[in-house]
């Protein structure tokens, strides 16, 4: 099944070569592996979607462990959490279809952020499943280009920390 | 104080302890060799091939516990260095690398002897740096240092471009230690898991302790055998966990695994409880994975998380040093008595004994085993054994038992051939009041006899006995067994070894007679300076007993009892 783990990196250079490395040497297969900034400049966040056993993901966590550079890996597979994948998707349209794609978007919550003659830039925000589900219906009109970012992932309530103290609202900790 | 980079490299490693670096000098590391000259308290030795350095600091590290330091310059200087490194990372021994590194203005552009060293060094490295900046270079060095010696320690490289070397700026030494918000290494077991280790321990009736490596890099003999005493475990050995416990100690059964002891095999597979302690169920110690140690409940105590539940599932599983989590098994355990288990064992031992090698009269030949326990007696058990890879390495393994830590230094996980001779350089200025014997292949020495030169250089007291068989014998033992003995690529047309030591102003003997093993032992014990003996031994033995590849661990190919 899919498991998700989150990973919180030192943001210096040859990091992700380091875990793109490990996972290559240990011969973990991975679905999608997503970096970004987070609300620390001196960390990075990772987002590991990898389709394995609990086992296999636990095997990933450990040796994510291994590397100096990690701070903290936090399985979210069976966790309360928010999981989302962005896509572009780049449709054909003419006269006639450019209504019904309009339709199909607004069905499933996805933007227009573009528009020619003969195209149409879709953009969307879900769950991997609801993505798949608009590409499946716009496949028809002829999907000329599409590029999906990979599942970013945050726990609901739960904070995932760096090992830093936790700012609060009023700015004490 | 303004200082060079190249001079920071050199107040830090002074600060780190360090008298001695194996290296070899290049373009890209020259500032960092020109400096050199401003500390004559840090020696220099000058190998023949940088990976003679690699395993010279890894066998300093492994003799003195200390981190070994080699050094090196950029492209082929630090490529020759990775078979070093690796055999580092596989047997967790600490060691930092420095190598130069072309200007930072032409790393990307294929300049000169310019290679990617820390990408080629990613994966068997524990950590590795690429410096630019002079300002980097002494926190740096302090971080790698503390990397490598801590957790489980293994080999850190730092790859320093030449230009930062060359440049000046105030050298302020971050005297505290490193704060690495990553990096943790495990310390010690959680109530539940000591409760659930003890429930374990106070049910077995046929416990079994497996003691590895981490016994020794943790310090944890003294600890080991009280609670082996009191709770009457008896203790077998990884190939590098021998010297975790006294072999002559009536509860210490000896080796394990491909070559190890039959008894102590048939002990793991017959035990209901497993204790590993500081070993990580390495595929030569476990033989056929799916039918090991059938009956038993295990527990694992390893520093390393990522080693629990890896190859062999456990029922506790506790990520802690192992000399402290002993230390709370001690705390806790009771006197135990398992005196009927102990009994079974030694009825399996006696068997095993029966079989020796050493109770056959083999008819005038010179058999490996009889050379090897030739040395251990004529040097009273006492000496530091560094080994290469392949048959005498087995044998060097069963017949010279150890009785303290720290005196058998062989290349176990990554099996390094060319290992011994720079390895046992390195051991011997690390432990110079030591008796120190390199024992090696005809094959293995081949790939290493350069460093003759270096130890007549240093004029270091290394003894090198080359167990020559004309053969790659251990190859040649798998091609008889299970390659219906076509010997394709295994005989060896050798050099005169005795006239090549002479080549480079090192005495040497050649024995072919038993009579004749103690007395160059003594010889070569006298020799001021390295002294090599060439012992030509039988060409076809066999390392008995064996565990095929994928077989189960009892079933092994035994000896044949000795004719009457």
């Amino acid at each position: 099944m899919k498991q998700t783990l989150v990973a919180l990196v030192e943001n210096k250079p040859g990091v992700l070569n380091r875990v793109a490395s490990l996972f290559r040497r240990r011969g973990f297969n991975i679905d999608s592996l997503t970096v970004g900034r987070t609300e620390d400049d001196a960390v990075s966040r990772m987002t590991i979607v990898m389709d394995s056993s609990a086992t296999e993901a636990w095997r990933v966590e450990e040796n994510l462990y291994k590397l100096v550079n990690v701070i903290q890996v936090n399985d979210l597979t069976h966790k309360a959490a928010v999981v989302r994948d962005l896509a572009l998707i780049k449709v054909a349209v003419d006269k006639q279809t450019r209504q019904e794609v309009m339709q199909l978007c607004e069905i499933f919550r996805a933007k227009i952020i573009d528009a020619s003659t003969d195209t149409v830039i879709v953009e969307i925000t879900g769950t991997e499943d609801k993505i798949s589900g608009l590409v499946e219906v716009l496949k028809p009109f002829g999907i000329l280009e599409m590029v999906r970012t990979g599942v970013v992932a945050m726990a609901r309530r739960e904070r995932i920390t760096n090992g830093h103290p936790v700012p609060t609202p009023n700015g004490r900790n | 104080m303004q200082l060079t980079g190249a001079d920071i490299i050199f107040e830090c490693l002074k600060r780190e302890g360090v008298d001695l670096i194996f290296g070899y000098p290049g373009g890209a590391i020259l500032p960092a060799y020109d400096a050199m000259t401003n500390y004559p308290e840090i020696h220099h030795v000058l190998v023949r091939h940088e990976q003679g350095a690699a395993h010279a600091a890894d066998g300093y590290a492994r003799a003195t516990g200390k981190v070994g330091v080699a050094m090196a310059t950029s492209g082929p200087g630090a490529t020759n260095l990775v078979t070093g490194i690796a055999t580092a990372m596989m047997d967790s021994s600490p060691m930092v690398c420095i190598t130069g590194q072309v200007a930072s203005g032409a790393i990307g552009s294929d300049a000169f002897q310019e290679t990617d060293v820390t990408g080629v060094t990613l994966p068997i490295t524990k950590h590795n740096y690429l410096l630019t900046d002079v300002d980097d270079i002494a926190p740096t060095i302090r971080e790698a240092f503390h990397i490598a010696r801590s957790g489980r320690p293994g080999p850190v490289l730092i790859d320093i471009a030449k230009d930062a070397q060359n440049a000046i700026t105030e050298f302020i030494y971050p005297e505290e230690e490193p704060v690495l918000p990553g990096y943790r290494p495990a310390a010690s077991a959680t109530e539940e898991e000591l409760e659930a280790a003890l429930a374990l321990i106070n049910e077995s009736e046929r416990p079994l302790i497996l003691a590895g490596h981490g016994i020794l890099m943790a310090g944890a003999m003294r600890n080991l055998q009280q609670y082996a005493e009191r709770t009457q475990t008896p203790v077998a050995l990884t190939l590098l966990g021998k010297g975790g416990m006294p072999e002559n100690h009536v509860l210490c059964l000896g080796m394990m695994g491909m070559h190890g002891e039959a008894h102590v095999n048939k002990a793991i597979q017959e035990a209901d409880l497993l204790i590993a302690l500081g070993m990580r169920f390495d595929d030569r110690v476990t033989g056929n994975l799916a039918n090991y140690s059938p009956n038993s409940r295990k527990i694992h105590v390893d520093i390393d998380r990522s080693e629990l539940n890896k190859n062999v599932p456990v029922d506790v599983a506790i990520a802690g040093d192992v000399g402290i989590v002993i230390g709370q098994f001690l705390g806790a355990v009771k006197h135990l008595n398992h005196g009927d288990w102990l009994e079974q064992i030694s009825e399996w031992q006696d068997d095993a004994n029966k079989r020796d090698i050493l109770h056959t009269n083999f008819a005038g030949k010179l058999l490996a085993a009889h050379v090897i326990h030739d040395i251990w007696n004529a040097t009273n058990g006492d000496a530091v054994l560094v080994t290469d890879v392949g048959q005498h390495q087995m044998w060097a393994a069963q017949y010279y038992p150890h009785q303290r830590p720290h005196t058998l230094i062989t290349s176990g996980g990554l099996g390094t051939m060319g290992f011994a001779l720079p390895a046992a350089i390195g051991a011997k200025m690390g432990v110079p009041h030591e008796n120190v014997w390199a024992i090696v292949g005809d094959g293995g020495f081949q790939m290493t006899s350069f460093e003759l030169a270096t130890a007549a250089q240093e004029n270091i007291n290394v003894n090198i006995a080359i167990i020559n068989n004309g053969y790659l014998g251990m190859v040649r033992q798998w091609q008889q067994f299970f390659y219906e003995e076509r010997y394709n690529a295994t005989p060896m047309h050798n050099p005169d070894f005795c006239k090549l030591a002479e080549a480079y102003g090192v005495q040497s003997r050649r024995v072919t007679t038993r009579e004749d093993v103690a007395e160059s032992v003594k010889w070569a014990e006298s020799v001021d300076g390295p002294a090599l003996i060439d012992y030509v031994v039988e060409k076809h033995d066999i390392v008995y007993p064996m565990v095929p590849a994928g077989a189960d661990l009892d079933n092994m190919i035994r000896r044949p009892y000795p004719k009457r």
